[in-house]
């Protein structure tokens, strides 16, 4: 097989794996510096006790993040030596921003945070806390600003020999199409914590196990999750369909499986895109919606696919379309479940409604799912370029590394995560089990000594 | 701005190999230096929480070298595929083992992550010394200044090299030895009693082996690589940084046979730090020779990116680095308290 294939597999899976974990790292980051600001104004020591339980999930869950992170920086260089020389000059300043503002930041503090709450005093812990939460914001921004760069290249010149040197830092940080998709994936990293915090806190509760931290959980994780999954939809994720549409029309027309020109584009809600016959097979579509979404106006004109060259098309439009539908629908379903609960939980039904709380703990795997079904959208429906309109992927790759060193080292991973992800979620669950709250202490008397 | 950036990309892996290095050297000897779970525990708790942002100084190096001289870290990471590949499985193999070792307290499970630790952690200063041996031989540069090299060939300096020859094992072993050196000072200077004494004994052994490989290497390294005899022959100001790191190795054993075990540990960073600068100063400017071909290889002038580049990262970078020196007294601080 041709070594780009594996290139591009080896990279798409490390990094799909790797995203499992920061994405809760930044979610679970802003719920437990709620959780201490929690703790701090109402001087009720049952919200520390929450954020030190959650600290040592957060701990495993970090660290796994660390890990498999550093392969990613290396990546660049050892698969795609050839985009890395190209383009180094740009997207290695933001890459670099993050070692520097980020990663020394987060390991710092994270230190702090982990073990030394009676060394630093509430204050300074809460404050501990908030660097750590800090760093992974801006580790996120400097990773959305490179996929920005790539998604839509600005701030840039290119010379004779096909290298781009970088022409405006400040344009890169600045590009159009950056802050959507920062405010659009940093709302989805906390729609992920609230998740799983929700989820932990209504098993508790089913389980009727440390009750009363099962209803700090699950009141914290419906009401930030609400907000959150809400935000999703309106308006980070309405601003970042619009860049697609204006930055990437036949990415978008892709996502919707729009072959041919439309006024009054249907948003197609069900449906399989026939590459062959030019056609979005079984439809169910509701008229106009598309082309209201895009341009604001209903009878709007929406560029199908045909009126682009078959060469820009990108490589895999079912599993684009597939992709973006399963994120969309997900995330529909996040706020139905959460405005439920959030009703619920207004008319103090919530800890005893056993079928609501069963959702929530089911819901647990769908976050993880919409992320990567999202960032699956982003990136093929970027193909087939690298840097968008400037590099093709197929120009990207080390040109020595053979197909099958890169199988060798892609089997090797794929091993190597198998064996992170069962001692991660082994970890997981003795966490679980051991529970929030002194050991040794049940859950009442823990209560009642928190009160 | 070309020079500048070179050397801030030199001490930002320098640091590394010092800071990391001890943490590396405490893996090194866990085993050795150790005689029951308390003390490991012990070593464990003195780099738990540093060995992570130590790390963090290869990973800013890494990112420094791509932006500043992204043709060289083109051609070296793709070229050193392989064993790179293997550097990131030990490093996420290390990372884990010390992160998970203390989580679940049984006799399969503890010693299971002793060992990874430990292995992982010789491995890896064996390929960073490795690493080292290959930047400054030279690999067989292409036209698009592509290579890939096998693991080894003939253990030859050959046109035809492997990642492993009988210079590049060379520096990885003088490597291995020196940051157990660094660990042993390390765990010495943060620990006290039969623990410290066996550290102490330990440092002693590594410092012998240390300086053996050390004038080794140094005897050896002018006949093998013209183009650092040529600079130093140049620029003879710059024999100072290997008569320091040699200097340095005496103040280690001169603290260590006093039992001041601070100096000695600062001594052993010294020797780091004077050793990489050495190689440094006569591998400049050059940063990937070419071997077995008629081109010059890749310099800081010809991989390097646009002086407007090399400015705005400056802007940056210096802000930057204040703010992250800022964050490691604060995290030393925190650790050097807690002992006391």
């Amino acid at each position: 097989m041709d070594a780009l294939i594996v290139h591009r597999i080896q990279f798409a899976f490390t990094l799909t794996f790797h995203y499992l974990f920061p994405q809760l790292t930044m979610g679970l980051g802003l719920l437990i510096v709620i959780l201490k600001t929690l703790a701090i104004r109402t001087g009720n020591q049952h919200y520390n006790e929450a954020a030190r339980f959650w600290a040592r999930i957060f701990g495993i869950n970090f660290v796994v993040g660390v890990v498999t992170g550093i392969p990613m920086e290396f990546q660049f260089g050892t698969n795609w030596s050839v985009f890395s020389k190209n383009t180094g000059a740009v997207i290695g300043q933001t890459l670099a921003m993050e070692g520097i503002f980020s990663f020394f930041l987060e390991s710092t503090f994270l230190g702090a945070f982990l073990y030394g709450e009676k060394q630093l005093g509430q204050r300074l812990h809460w404050l501990a806390a908030f660097l750590v939460f800090l760093g992974s914001w801006i580790s996120g921004f400097f990773i959305i600003a490179t996929n920005a760069w790539m998604q839509h290249p600005v701030g840039y010149i290119e010379s004779s020999d096909g290298q781009f040197a970088l022409a405006s830092l400040s344009a890169v940080l600045t590009n159009p199409w950056f802050a959507w998709q920062y405010l659009h994936n940093m709302t989805a990293a906390v729609v992920t914590g609230s998740v799983v915090m929700a989820a932990l806190g209504a098993l508790y509760l089913l389980m009727h196990l440390y009750e009363e931290f099962g209803r700090t959980f699950v009141r914290l994780g419906v009401i930030t999750g609400l907000v959150a999954s809400l935000m999703m939809i309106f308006p980070t994720g309405d601003g970042q369909g619009r860049n697609v549409a204006q930055y990437q029309p036949i990415t978008l027309a892709a996502m919707e499986g729009l072959f041919e020109n439309q006024r009054g584009a249907p948003l197609a809600i069900i449906g399989q895109p026939d590459v062959e016959a030019r056609r979005l097979d079984n439809p169910i579509a509701v008229p106009d919606v598309l082309s209201f979404l895009t341009y604001r106006h209903w009878k709007a004109e929406v560029q199908g696919l045909l009126e682009f060259p078959e060469d820009q098309w990108p490589d895999n439009i079912p599993l684009v379309y597939y992709a973006y539908h399963i994120m969309v629908g997900l995330g529909t379903i996040f706020v139905g479940v959460f405005v439920l609960a959030g009703w619920f939980l207004y008319r103090n039904r919530l800890y005893h409604t056993t079928l609501m709380l069963w959702a929530l703990m089911l819901l647990t795997p769908f976050p993880y799912i919409a992320t990567t079904a999202g960032w699956m959208t982003a990136e093929l429906g970027r193909q087939p370029w690298l840097v968008y309109g400037l590099m093709r992927t197929k120009a990207g790759g080390s040109p020595l590394v053979s197909a099958g060193n890169g199988w060798f080292t892609l089997l090797g991973f794929l091993g190597l995560y198998v064996a992170l992800g069962i001692l991660f979620l082994f970890l997981i669950y003795l966490e679980v089990q051991r529970g929030p709250g002194e050991p040794g202490v049940t859950q009442d008397e823990g209560a009642v000594a928190a009160r | 701005m070309n020079t500048l950036w070179f050397w801030i990309v030199a001490v930002m892996f320098s640091i590394f190999a010092v800071l990391d290095g001890f943490d590396m050297g405490v893996g090194i000897i866990h085993l050795v230096v150790t005689r029951n779970d308390t003390e490991r525990r012990m070593l464990l708790e003195s780099i738990g929480p540093v060995w992570d942002g130590n790390e963090v100084w290869l990973i800013a190096g890494g990112g420094a070298l791509f932006f500043a001289f992204p043709g060289a870290y083109a051609s070296g990471f793709s070229g050193f595929y392989l064993p790179l590949i293997m550097v990131l499985w030990l490093l996420i193999l290390r990372g884990i083992a010390i992160e998970f070792r203390n989580h679940i307290d049984s006799p399969v499970w503890i010693p299971f992550w002793d060992v990874t630790f430990s292995g992982a952690s010789a491995l890896l200063a064996l390929f960073f010394g490795v690493a080292l041996g290959n930047v400054i031989r030279g690999v067989p540069l292409d036209a698009n200044d592509s290579f890939f090299l096998p693991l080894w060939t003939d253990f030859r300096i050959s046109s035809g090299p492997g990642v492993l020859d009988w210079f590049t094992i060379a520096l990885g072993l003088t490597s291995v030895v020196a940051l157990a050196l660094q660990g042993s000072l390390w765990v010495a200077m943060r620990t006290s009693g039969d623990l410290q004494r066996r550290a102490r004994d330990l440092a002693r052994l590594a410092w012998v082996v240390t300086l053996v490989l050390t004038i080794a290497v140094m005897i050896v390294v002018p006949f093998t690589l013209p183009h650092f005899s040529a600079r130093y022959l140049t620029r003879p100001l710059g024999l100072i940084l290997p008569i320091a790191a040699l200097g340095a190795l005496v103040g280690v054993r001169i603290s260590n046979g006093a039992g001041s075990d601070q100096s000695a540990f600062l001594y052993s960073s010294g020797y780091i730090l004077s050793m990489l600068a050495a190689a440094a100063f006569g591998h400049y400017p050059s940063l990937l020779p070419a071997i077995g071909g008629a081109q010059n290889g890749l310099t800081i002038y010809n991989a390097s990116t646009t002086s407007y580049g090399l400015s705005i990262g400056l802007v940056w970078f210096i802000p930057g680095i204040l703010l992250a020196s800022g964050y490691f007294l604060f995290a030393y601080r925190q650790v050097f308290a807690r002992a006391a």
